[in-house]
């Protein structure tokens, strides 16, 4: 199948299949130069990257902070400080960071300035709290429990001198979720949405919007069932089994489970991606029941500086926030941080008895 | 663009502070767009109210059947400017990498087109043209596409992929991730483009075990840097590390946090290494960026199955490739085939809605493997099984098949 030609008119233009663009048009030069053939880097200051190739080429990457949802404005505005203050090419990070390539160090010191003169905090690299990968909540998902871009915005403000220094004993990454997909992914901590009450059906709706048979099929405890109400065939959730996942919502909107009062944030801590030390580790739940609280969301902004407190004065260098944890055990991880633990922490998924201690093991 | 702004005192509340206001940019687009106008109004209701108001519908180009996320307001009678808010997913150059001329067309293409609004990037590592109405999608995409991009994916397809800076600016890369990521995506542009497969599947590409592409989590099929030999060791720069650092710094930093325990810094201040036993977690590289480097004969990992919670519970990848070069035509050859095979495989066995790896939980390893045609290797788990119940009738076949496979290896 080519074509799926849905309305008339006599000049359609057919998509070219193109796929993904050749990257070597628009990289800069150095780079497409040493592609390949990077000896090794180090940073001389919080922000800035210098890569040494083989060939003795040197590049000083520069890397500043963006609030991802960008006006052309503000785009405009930073090609036009990557044409005057650096050399017209930029690249972007997996945490939405700008990154400017430049050939001195002397280039790179002007183009900070220019970055700070703006507004664009100048940093993200090394052991720093680097910028919140974050999702699309109220501005543009047809899901979400919260908003996104304004929950980061508020704590990258609180969290700005971390991201400009180098001070955590390893690299930070956080990570926000609006619903309980978590497109944001694991994280050093994350900020989720944990809904706590069952979805509100509106069952003069299901019958014409849902295919009841795949809403049925989504749930993972299996707590929904085809019903009839009012003499309208409709769906219903056995409540007592309903974990709140709200993954019947979104092939089923009259399957309302976002709320303003009960769909509450919780934070989960020692996620990693990396293979570096230990393997790669799911972030686990530490806190829950934080209200949905905008616009500034100070309730999260609080617990988060707080574990940030504690893992930046306990935690040994190059030790991720999850790996401090399992150094020092989770018993101290809650007195440290002054937590409350509960029965909510303890899992009962499926495979959930790996994560109790069959051991001896305990720190007193 | 005379439209009056809306009273916004919780967006307000977001101009302040030292982080890029993504608010303020809304707010300037306002002044040119009546859109953008009934969009912070819209969103000031959301921070009113918690609650969000969009839903999905149909909104697509010719010829495509993905790629255009549809947004219908909810409040639309409230705010009729901003009643249709789709999004176009674009798929960005491995690594990302742009100049300031493509920018300012994209720019110049929104802005004509669309609200103004651009996200660098979304989670799957789009380029998200953000509002468009329904009338303006078709010739703001052939706009973009004339500049020689392409739509991304979204619904049951192939998404877009990731891939890490990489061959263009790193030194611990240890393969082409930029020829791997477009080999295989455009391999791909029909599952892509017309979404028919049981759901989602992520391809993503990191050129070492430091996988800042987090692919091992959340991709359908991570390709991942390694090395088979030894790592390269520039023992006069070990020298300078430790002089400039101290031994203890050293020991308590590079030595110790040795996964393997494969290091030794000995007494005259060079650094042994148990090759061997060595897992390429990258720590030690990481650390001593000039002594230390991946070794030459370099290759990638793939793992299968990683995805997020919905809706078994959250998996990582698993090693199903313990190690395979990447260098020549053929090789990439073998890297597209994995994939087309995987997801063939997938398509007929998975249920709807299932990713991949949760087909691979509910089959089992073994079936999954022999479905794709690979031999099982002991690199791919954690440990062997320590539970009883199973059926070895065929041990002896299956005994033999491996020590073949050995032999073979050998040769």
């Amino acid at each position: 199948m080519t074509t799926a030609q849905t309305t008339g008119g006599s000049k359609q233009r057919m998509a070219i299949e193109s796929g993904v663009p050749d990257h070597f048009q628009y990289m800069h030069p150095l780079m497409r130069r040493n592609y390949g053939q990077w000896a090794w880097h180090d940073r001389p200051r919080p922000g800035v990257l210098h890569h040494v190739a083989h060939s003795g080429d040197e590049i000083w990457t520069v890397r500043a902070g963006t609030q991802r949802q960008m006006d052309v404005h503000t785009i405009r505005k930073l090609c036009d400080i990557a044409d005057k203050y650096a050399e017209g090419h930029v690249r972007f990070t997996i945490r939405s960071n700008i990154e400017f390539m430049v050939s001195s160090f002397e280039k790179a010191q002007r183009l900070i300035d220019k970055l700070g003169q703006e507004g664009f905090p100048v940093g993200g690299t090394g052991n720093s709290v680097s910028m919140i990968s974050h999702t699309q909540g109220w501005l543009h998902c047809d899901i979400p429990a919260s908003d996104a871009s304004g929950a980061v915005k508020s704590l990258m403000d609180e969290l700005h001198q971390e991201f400009i220094r180098e001070e955590m004993p390893n690299r930070v990454r956080i990570t926000t979720s609006c619903c309980q997909i978590n497109c944001g992914g694991q994280g050093d901590i994350a900020i989720n949405i944990q809904h706590t009450k069952p979805p509100k059906i509106n069952h003069d709706l299901v019958a014409n919007i849902c295919e009841r048979p795949s809403v049925v099929a989504r749930c993972p405890v299996a707590a929904i069932r085809p019903a009839m109400v009012n003499g309208k065939p409709s769906l219903e959730v056995d409540e007592k089994k309903c974990i709140c996942c709200g993954a019947c919502y979104p092939p089923c909107p009259p399957m309302q489970i976002n709320d303003p009062e009960h769909s509450k944030f919780a934070i989960w801590v020692g996620g990693k991606n990396s293979n570096a030390r230990s393997k790669p580790m799911f972030h686990k739940l530490v806190a829950a029941g934080i209200p949905n609280n905008p616009p500034r969301w100070p309730e999260v902004a609080a617990i988060v500086k707080n574990i940030l407190r504690v893992y930046k004065e306990d935690a040994k260098d190059w030790e991720r926030v999850g790996e401090w944890v399992e150094r020092i055990g989770w018993p101290r991880f809650f007195e440290l941080t002054g937590l409350p633990f509960t029965k909510f922490h303890i899992d009962n998924w499926r495979g959930s008895r790996a994560s109790l201690n069959a051991s001896t093991h305990i720190r007193f | 663009m005379t439209k009056k702004m809306f009273e916004t005192p919780m967006l307000d509340q977001l101009e302040t502070g030292p982080w890029p206001s993504f608010v303020t940019g809304l707010k300037r687009l306002a002044k040119d767009k009546d859109m953008m106008v009934d969009l912070l109004g819209q969103l000031e209701h959301s921070y009113e109210t918690r609650k969000g108001y969009w839903k999905g519908g149909t909104a697509s180009v010719i010829g495509y059947g993905g790629g255009v996320i549809p947004r219908f307001s909810e409040v639309a009678d409230k705010f009729p400017e901003s009643a249709e808010f789709h999004t176009l997913r674009i798929m960005p150059s491995p690594g990302m990498h742009y100049d300031t001329s493509i920018l300012r067309k994209f720019c110049d293409i929104w802005e004509k087109h669309g609200s103004g609004l651009i996200a660098l990037h979304g989670q799957s590592g789009d380029i998200m043209f953000q509002g468009c109405s329904t009338e303006n999608v078709q010739a703001a995409f052939d706009e973009i596409n004339e500049l020689g991009f392409d739509m991304g994916g979204a619904g049951p397809s192939v998404r877009t992929s990731m891939s890490c800076v990489g061959h263009a600016r790193c030194e611990h890369s240890c393969f082409d991730e930029g020829r791997a990521h477009r080999t295989v995506m455009n391999t791909f542009t029909d599952d892509l483009h017309r979404p028919a497969l049981p759901y989602k599947f992520k391809f993503k590409f990191s050129g070492c075990g430091n996988d800042c592409m987090n692919s091992i989590q959340r991709s359908d099929m991570a390709v991942i840097g390694t090395w088979r030999d030894d790592i390269q060791v520039k023992q006069e720069e070990v020298k300078k590390f430790v002089t400039a650092k101290g031994r203890e710094y050293v020991i308590d930093n590079v030595i110790t946090r040795c996964p393997t325990r494969s290091l030794r810094l000995k007494t005259d201040d060079t650094l042994e290494i148990d090759n061997r036993n060595c897992v390429r977690c990258m720590h030690c590289i990481n650390v001593m960026t000039k002594a230390l480097s991946p070794g030459k004969d370099r290759g990638v990992t793939i793992l299968m199955g990683g995805k997020r919670t919905l809706k078994i519970g959250d998996l990582m990848g698993t090693v199903i490739v313990p190690f395979m070069k990447l260098d020549t035509d053929e090789d990439f050859e073998k890297l597209v085939d994995l994939g087309k095979n995987t997801i063939d495989f997938w398509a007929e066995n998975g249920l709807e809605h299932e990713r991949c790896g949760e087909m691979i939980e509910r089959i089992g390893l073994s079936n999954f493997l022999e479905g794709i045609g690979i031999e099982p290797e002991p690199a791919m788990l954690a440990h062997p099984r320590s539970n009883p119940f199973i059926r070895t009738d065929t041990w002896q076949e299956e005994a033999e098949r491996w020590i073949e496979r050995r032999a073979g290896a050998k040769q």
